[in-house]
């Protein structure tokens, strides 16, 4: 989230797309309910009625992979009547900017695309600079090559007819959603987009996302409160772990993963740190190194800085290590041994039954979990002879999350800490424990009988634990990063003088040359002289008081700033556009209310002031983003399986940069008779992830008990179904079994002319708890997936459905 | 008789059951073995079991389709028909907490007719368990809220459907909330307020939601002498 849950209830319209909030965020209903007892108005775009629906002022169906066609509507929409906020367009995104000559789109590729390769060279993509460096704009916006009139005639395409025809959304519906939305471009008012998986879960996941972001800054929502890009996190910490770097491409803080092509750090940070000649720039990644440099002494602060880089893991250049890639290259024998941690991939993953097949070529699992899992249990599940499978798997019970001592960040980047409520049950063990002794085994076993590369190893500062037991604190003081030598920096507008151990107090301080260490530079702050993310001070000020803001409850990152980029929520000279729900304002030459981004002066001193995205290079909104591997606009493409042959918008069908994998488990069914219906897969209430805890809650259970697949009544008598009756459901990957819920809640659509039917099947089951619960939506779904991020595409896939 | 009052706004439930599962939870309810039979509501109905349930409705009234979310429960009828059958069969099988409003079966229900019991009740609601001989119902959290706690149902709601508190202050904020959507709602109403604790807030017509929202909608299908004659005692309150 940009903003956080409780700002929610500061908006003024709430278009919730691709998000089923009210059914699995909760919490989410309980501000956005708030939004409209003030008169707010709420809007829900999805292919099915849900439980969000049901409290919704405006509901409009649009088929699953037609979210870019319906916002590329919108666009348009907004442009065509003029109701974008014209200050904000000009002054705080890059619509000005002038785009060089090479840059092209014909007929649904944009210029620079490789067929061979199925990528882009993005080199066209970039915009003109003067002979100072800085990039030429018109403020007008009239210039045929500034952005805004690229953009203008890149959406000229989406008319409401033809997204109509593409989405399967009535004309007057799309109206009503494009009216009701686009009135949030008046100053005064702000609009939010709550998303989840049903935006990301595509080959054009992130260009979903990116569609929203465009329209959020031409109607000038973002910074503001009630505004802002608002993912739904789909567990209690996944934003917690992806700051964390979790993922393959970032290290802790978004810190790009080095390539092998890249061997000194010198050599990384030249590569990795954006420039901009442009004064007025913040361009906060320009600080990169600093962050890099940190981040290595926050693990080897005995080495230098390059001997530090050389341990560091380097990705092989062009190769991808995403999550899909791994099960691919694990089904072709390319790993021995396995850590399934806390996880259940044999369920959660796209193509299940690949998935499932992949871990029979593994020497060793081992499995940490609370529960036995489908993954732990691979080896006797569907299909498979235990006597053929030379898996051998290890389970670590663990403890669990109530009975951990630590933090979670939530969706609103709030880093909250736990106490722990109770003891480990039993013989479990809290993760940290079990990678803590884990990695002093390891060590132990380098000390004894050395190894190939044992330095990486042996110096790694492993200072995690007291009394040999894994210490939360410690690991959140070396996340927060200490001082490694005597500083004396400027902190405001004295100096101070910091000393070995001092913590470091915010990550403006953090240093290149190797004085400070911090394991993630966005959480610095986090725990400085006390804990800050165990604070539980409701004290605010009455101009926090406006816009529910509580800086003393919990803490935030970046700095404790709960709304980000709000800069933008100001004009040029520090005045609020939203006097009313002010974020920030600029008063006696200093800024009040939340932490601003930044605290240069406003925009409109030329000498101090700042533009307000200081995350981009330079400073603006990125309407034209040509950092993206798909495009610097989002283009609506059809998701791999699809109904239809065609699309209104150009010859190309789907996404020709979409990650694919070859061989027998991934044959696609696009127009196959076979495979009429397309399908989605998501969440109830009562069950979460793939349902290890939940299924294995009896009340839970019992409340949801069953696979079920929800149908309309039009599709149930086509197929001689009757609610209640158990179907099977098959893709070109495998069948399972679910009960019908056959409901007016879904209905067909009209698809370029024809009648498309649409199902829809919970992904919490699987077969091994409870016995007649039925398995894994997954195994329906394709290994194909976003070719920024590779989240497979499991929110629109073909399917047949019969009577069991 | 002030006592305690649950106000349930319906224009802010979401069908969560976050309120039926946190019920199960305090009163450490077995769970029944049950499957999906083509609707998301479940358990099914009410039991001895389960004591709160979200009845799910689909239905289109003038034109529109809705979704009804109704966590069903014991009304806590101010003066109760079910302990009228039960004070005319065993005294004090069922009582009435004079602190709180609460009205509570006790062991002692094992000596009544319970089928006589379920059907005074016009929100149908009592239940029994066929071994024991033992019914049961909501009962307002009677412990917890004598120590100061509120209902686990309310305390577990995210969006302020169930609330709970001193019965003035639980009409104020029924006809608060009533006044606040009645521009949007005009057919919203406050369900029998003047003679239960467990006051709903329907936007669409009671019956909409469920046939035993409302005192009247729909009579038990055969009603015992003493189950009439326990209706028919019943008086009739003024809302104020």
């Amino acid at each position: 989230m940009t903003n956080h849950w409780i700002d929610i209830a500061n908006a003024d319209c709430i278009l919730i797309m691709g998000s089923n909030a009210a059914e699995n965020h909760p919490i989410s209903f309980k501000w956005a309910l708030r939004a409209k007892d003030k008169g707010a108005t709420i809007i829900h775009v999805d292919p099915r009625y849900t439980r969000t629906s049901a409290h919704a002022d405006v509901f409009a169906r649009l088929r699953s992979g037609s979210d870019i066609a319906f916002l590329g509507g919108m666009i348009r929409y907004i442009l065509a009547n003029n109701l974008y906020f014209k200050d904000y367009v000009v002054n705080y995104t890059n619509a000005s900017f002038i785009v060089g000559d090479a840059y092209d789109f014909k007929d649904g590729l944009f210029s620079g695309y490789d067929a061979a390769k199925k990528a882009y060279d993005k080199s066209s993509w970039n915009f003109v600079k003067d002979e100072n460096g800085i990039i030429k704009k018109d403020p007008t916006l009239r210039d045929p090559r500034c952005v805004f009139q690229l953009m203008r005639k890149h959406y000229d395409r989406y008319t409401m007819q033809a997204v109509s025809e593409i989405s399967g959304t009535p004309e007057a519906d799309l109206q009503l959603v494009y009216q009701s939305y686009a009135a949030t471009g008046k100053p005064e008012k702000s609009g939010t987009m709550l998303y989840a998986m049903g935006q990301t879960q595509h080959t054009v996941g992130v260009q979903n996302i990116r569609a929203m972001s465009i329209v959020q800054l031409l109607l000038g929502n973002m910074g503001v409160a009630g505004g802002g890009i608002n993912a739904l996190r789909g567990e209690a910490n996944v934003q917690g772990s992806t700051d964390q770097g979790l993922l393959f491409h970032i290290l802790p803080g978004y810190i790009p993963t080095p390539s092998a092509a890249m061997q000194t750090l010198a050599e990384y940070n030249e590569k990795n740190t954006p420039a901009t000649k442009d004064p007025q720039s913040a361009n906060w990644w320009g600080n990169r190194p600093k962050y890099m440099a940190s981040f290595i002494k926050s693990l080897y602060p005995e080495q230098d800085l390059e001997t530090g880089y050389g341990y560091l893991p380097k990705l092989e250049p062009g190769k991808d290590y995403s999550w899909l890639t791994l099960f691919d290259v694990m089904l072709k024998g390319a790993f021995k041994g396995f850590f399934a941690w806390g996880q259940n991939p044999a369920a959660s993953t796209a193509n299940a039954n690949k998935t499932r097949e992949a871990m029979t070529k593994l020497d060793w699992m081992v499995t940490v979990n609370m529960f036995e899992t489908e993954t732990g249990s691979f080896w006797k599940g569907p299909g498979m002879d235990p006597k053929k499978v030379k898996t051998e798997v290890f389970f670590l019970p663990c403890a669990v999350s109530f009975e951990k001592e630590g933090s979670i960040s939530n969706s609103g980047r709030w880093m909250q800490w736990r106490y722990a409520a109770q003891k480990p049950s039993g013989d479990t063990k809290p993760d940290g424990d079990i990678i803590y002794e884990l990695f002093e085994k390891i060590r132990a076993l380098y000390a004894k009988e050395g190894g190939a590369y044992p330095d990486p190893i042996r110096n790694l500062d492993w200072d995690v634990a007291t009394h040999h037991a894994f210490d939360p604190h410690k690991v959140a003081k070396r996340i927060n990063g200490v001082f490694l030598k005597e500083k004396t920096l400027k902190v405001g507008d004295a100096d101070k003088t910091f000393k070995p151990g001092d913590p470091v107090p915010a990550f403006a301080l953090l240093q290149t040359d190797g004085s400070t260490s911090s394991g993630t530079w966005v959480y610095c702050g986090s725990y400085t002289d006390k804990n800050m993310a165990a604070r539980r001070d409701k004290t605010q000020t009455p101009m926090q008081a406006k816009i529910g803001l509580y800086p003393g409850w919990s803490w935030c990152w970046p700095v404790n700033r709960r709304i980000l980029y709000n800069r933008a929520s100001v004009d040029p000279q520090g005045k609020p556009y939203q006097p009313q729900k002010p974020v920030i304002e600029w008063v006696d030459g200093k800024w009040a209310g939340d932490v601003p981004d930044g605290p240069w002066p406003p925009m409109a001193d030329t000498k101090a002031g700042k533009y307000p995205f200081i995350m981009t290079t330079e400073g603006m909104g990125l309407l034209f983003g040509p950092g993206r591997n798909d495009g610097p606009f989002p283009e609506h493409y059809e998701p791999l399986e699809c109904p239809v042959g065609e699309h209104p918008f150009s010859k190309q069908l789907s996404n020709p940069t979409a990650l694919k994998f070859e061989g027998a488990t991934e044959v696609h069914a696009t127009c196959d008779p076979r495979y009429p219906f397309v399908c989605s897969t998501y969440r109830v209430t009562e069950h979460w992830q793939t349902g290890v805890m939940t299924r294995n809650s009896p009340w839970l259970l019992e409340a949801e008990p069953q696979m079920f697949c929800e149908m309309s009544p039009e599709l149930a008598e086509m197929r001689g179904i009757k609610n209640g009756d158990k179907v099977i459901m098959e893709s070109t990957r495998g069948s399972l079994w679910a009960k019908a819920i056959v409901t007016e809640r879904v209905k067909p659509f009209t698809v370029m002319g024809h009648t498309v039917h649409q199902v829809g099947i919970p992904w919490h089951y699987g077969w091994t708890w409870p016995k007649q619960g039925g398995d894994s939506a997954n195994i329906l779904c394709p290994s194909v997936g976003d070719p920024n991020t590779g989240i497979p595409e499991t929110k629109a896939f073909m399917v047949n459905v019969k009577k069991a | 008789m002030s006592g305690k009052t649950f106000f349930v706004d319906l224009s802010r439930c979401t069908g969560c059951r976050g309120c039926q599962v946190a019920c199960k939870q305090w009163k450490n309810k077995p769970v029944e073995p049950t499957e999906n039979t083509g609707s998301h509501q479940n358990p099914p109905d009410l039991s001895w079991q389960t004591l709160k349930v979200v009845r799910f409705t689909e239905t289109t009234i003038d034109g529109k389709f809705h979704w009804l979310f109704f966590p069903d429960q014991c009304r806590h009828c101010l003066d109760a028909p079910c302990k009228m059958v039960g004070d005319s069969e065993v005294p004090e099988a069922i009582v009435q907490d004079p602190a709180t409003g609460a009205v509570v079966f006790t062991d002692k229900c094992k000596g009544l007719n319970a089928a006589a019991v379920r059907e005074g009740c016009p929100y149908d609601i009592p239940r029994v368990d066929a071994a024991t001989k033992l019914m049961y119902k909501c009962d307002m959290c009677n412990d917890r809220v004598h120590a100061g706690l509120l209902p686990s149902c309310v305390k577990t709601c995210p969006t302020g459907t169930m609330n709970f508190g001193d019965r003035d202050e639980m009409l104020a904020m029924a006809k608060e909330r009533l006044a606040r959507i009645k521009p949007t709602h005009p057919k919203a109403e406050l369900v029998d307020a003047s003679s239960v604790r467990c006051v709903f807030l329907c936007p669409q017509p009671p019956s909409a939601y469920y046939k035993y929202v409302q005192f009247g909608d729909a009579a038990p299908p055969l009603l015992t002498r003493k189950a009439l004659f326990a209706k028919v005692l019943r008086p009739l309150r003024a809302f104020g």
